[in-house]
């Protein structure tokens, strides 16, 4: 039977794993990025390629390491560099005397074909069609579940009274959620997930900052490559809304109704009217409607040298100046440290909870 | 008074201005480009664009700092896709909203989408709205555009004589001038491949002179540009389940593929430019096919705003004479 591991991003991993598992294949679990997947990773990568790369390309020698034989990954048709990856960690792994399947979902609506094939090879266990987007479906709403519970987590966490109590309690919840098999299971865990993050102390009056997180998918989503920014701005006091989930998309197509009348791609295109690849536009649209949802600030995450991300901050300084919002950006590599970042953070907090500060004092004299 | 429109000296500069100049003169309208790189340029580029730039784009921000006052407005196309197959680097996308949103004083940008995907007439309605813009009417727009093909064709049929794009566009401006010249130049016994951007390549300044360097090593240059499209056309996907995105990578990868396989070169060299996004893929693919072929020496070199003349020299100088040993090695064994 096939080895199959697949790319790591938060807690996704979970959803992959029963999926992989109900198609008749053994999942090899990716580990969690630690400091020797990095070191692996940039050895092998190369030297300006983007930090998502190289930590993929440490994940999958970890991987192959445990036993895996087969990756499954995305594909994507550019313009950024994402795209490529595939092709170019088969061709390193290969190089490295590793013999590697690769199975690369390319996107289903341009590719069709490939979309059945991958399926196919993947589909061991022979289940029926029905059963195949049965599983998809299950998969999916545990994916929605484990969001919902971190979401909620961003909430709680810079209100709860005893400092760490949050994440203790998400980090438990993950597991009830993880060890749910059926659809059914699959909602009673989040219900009781959710209820129990509820439960953590907290003072749901005070007043704290919220700051919404913009940038390039997979520094968003996999807090090993961003140094965990989420707690560190919970236990800060500051509320997180992060602007990327993998379940993330429905909302965006939802909004148009809702808030502003705007989805990312309206409000971005008076300053980028372009499709520059990756999420630089979402970047820009996402920080315009957090602005214009009153948010105090917005931090940019972004992997060193990655394209899109670039033609994006050098356009939010104007976004920043005419929307008042003030606009934080990291470029994140191997070099990062969590102590640097998280002075940064703090510098940034205070100027935002000033800002506010005197912002309240100014309405409360004049009106 | 006629119209001025500033064409900053850079990135498609190498690959298109004979095409935009002649456009922009059937029109009526003046060019005014940037010049040739300096320090000044390179100096208020750096200082102006955001410091995670690539060089090159630094480096148009430099020569849109250096005309901006210059010109009645600024032609920035925004060039999504011009072969219906590859794209531009997202830079390129978003370049006019890079420059209108984060320099100072800037006159209008005429940043017309360019993208071929959208139908075969794509490009020329393209331009004939850039003419609309200018004020010419629609048929001298189309006449100027024809026009402008040919001389399009003859710049690339220049190109494939062996010019490089600097001397092909001074010979298109004062034709009768000294074409040849060059190719009386030293006598050359090896001869190189050098691959990568147009804006890298040519630009003597920012790649301290390497075109010319190897000249005096005694070294002929064969770049990408010098090849015809067709041998690249059927080079595919060099052996890739897919191609490279973005066109001058594609272009360079499959140079790489098909200079490999003829073998009629001694030697190989990747320039690229520190920060540049495409060329991290690209390199690390170039590498792999001259592994496959060690025959041929391969070596990468990489420029910034910081590259100095002397450090390249040497690279390029203990290069070529292990080149040069090696041939004279292979020429007899004994």
């Amino acid at each position: 039977m096939p080895k199959v591991t697949f790319p790591r991003m938060g807690e996704s991993w979970r959803a992959f794993k029963i999926l992989l598992e109900d198609l008749g294949n053994e999942v090899v679990v990716p580990p969690r990025p630690s400091k020797r997947t990095l070191d692996l990773g940039v050895r092998h990568s190369p030297e300006f390629a983007c930090f998502p790369l190289k930590i993929l390309m440490g994940t999958y020698l970890e991987a192959i390491e445990m036993g895996a034989d087969t990756i499954v990954t995305t594909g994507g048709v550019g313009p950024c560099r994402a795209g490529e990856y595939a092709m170019l960690h088969h061709k390193i792994i290969k190089d490295l005397g590793h013999d590697l399947k690769m199975i690369v979902f390319e996107p289903p609506r341009l590719y069709p074909v490939n979309f059945i094939k991958n399926i196919y090879a993947l589909n061991k266990a022979r289940v029926s069609i029905k059963g195949i987007i049965d599983h998809i479906k299950r998969g999916w709403r545990k994916l929605q579940a484990l969001d919902n519970a971190e979401k909620l987590s961003h909430i709680i966490r810079p209100r709860e009274n005893n400092s760490g109590t949050t994440t203790r309690v998400y980090r438990k919840v993950l597991d009830w959620i993880d060890q749910a098999n059926t659809t059914q299971q699959i909602i009673e865990a989040e219900a009781s997930a959710l209820e129990a993050l509820h439960n953590v102390p907290h003072e749901p009056a005070r007043p704290v900052l919220k700051v919404g997180i913009v940038g390039e998918i997979y520094v968003l989503l996999e807090p090993a490559s961003n140094l965990e920014i989420e707690e560190t701005l919970g236990d800060l006091g500051v509320e997180v809304e992060r602007s990327m989930f993998l379940t993330g998309w429905t909302r965006d197509n939802t909004w148009s109704e809702t808030t502003h009348c705007l989805t990312v791609k309206e409000a971005a295109a008076p300053y980028l009217p372009e499709l520059v690849g990756g999420h630089g536009r979402d970047s820009i649209g996402n920080t315009i409607l957090y602005a214009k949802r009153g948010f105090d600030g917005i931090i940019q995450l972004a992997p060193f040298t990655c394209i899109p991300e670039i033609v994006a901050r050098t356009i939010l300084p104007r976004v920043s100046k005419e929307y008042e919002i003030p606009i934080l950006t990291f470029f994140l590599d191997e070099q990062t440290g969590k102590t640097g970042m998280t002075t940064r953070l703090e510098a940034f907090t205070d100027l935002m909870r000033r800002k506010k500060n005197i912002h309240a004092a100014r309405i409360s004299l004049t009106g | 008074m006629v119209v001025k429109v500033g064409i900053p000296s850079t990135l498609l500069y190498y690959t298109y201005y004979p095409f935009w100049k002649a456009f922009f003169n059937e029109i009526g309208v003046q060019v005014v480009t940037s010049g040739k790189t300096n320090k000044s340029i390179l100096d208020s580029g750096v200082k102006e664009a955001l410091a995670d730039a690539c060089v090159p784009v630094k480096l148009f921000f430099g020569h849109v700092m250096e005309i901006r006052e210059k010109v009645d407005c600024l032609f920035i196309p925004r060039v999504v896709c011009l072969n219906r197959k590859t794209v531009f680097c997202p830079k390129f996308l978003g370049l006019p909203d890079m420059i209108r949103y984060s320099v100072n004083n800037i006159p209008p940008i005429i940043d017309v989408r360019m993208d071929t995907r959208q139908g075969p007439m794509s490009l020329f309605r393209a331009y004939l709205k850039i003419g609309e813009y200018l004020g010419a009417g629609k048929l001298t727009a189309s006449y100027a555009y024809c026009k402008a093909s040919n001389i399009l064709n003859t710049y690339n049929s220049l190109l494939r004589k062996g010019l490089n794009p600097v001397e092909a566009i001074d010979y298109l401006e004062n034709p009768n001038g000294k074409l040849f010249e060059h190719h009386v130049k030293t006598k050359t016994n090896l001869r190189f491949a050098v691959l990568g951007y147009p804006y890298a390549i040519y630009d003597s300044f920012i790649n301290v002179n390497i075109l010319d360097s190897l000249r005096k090593l005694g070294v002929s240059v064969v770049t990408a540009e010098n090849i015809h499209p067709l041998l690249l056309a059927v080079q595919k996907n060099c052996g890739l389940p897919k191609r490279l995105f973005w066109t001058f990578s594609d272009m360079a990868l499959k140079a790489a593929h098909l200079i490999f396989r003829q073998g009629n070169v001694d030697g190989v060299l990747h320039l690229t430019a520190f920060g540049c996004g495409p060329d991290s893929i690209l390199n690390k693919f170039i590498e792999f096919e001259a592994k496959q072929h060690r025959n041929i020496p391969f070596m990468t070199l990489m420029i910034d705003e910081h590259t100095g003349e002397a450090g390249m020299f040497t690279r390029l100088e203990a290069f070529v004479d292990m080149v040069r040993r090696r041939k004279e090695m292979s020429a007899c064994p004994r």
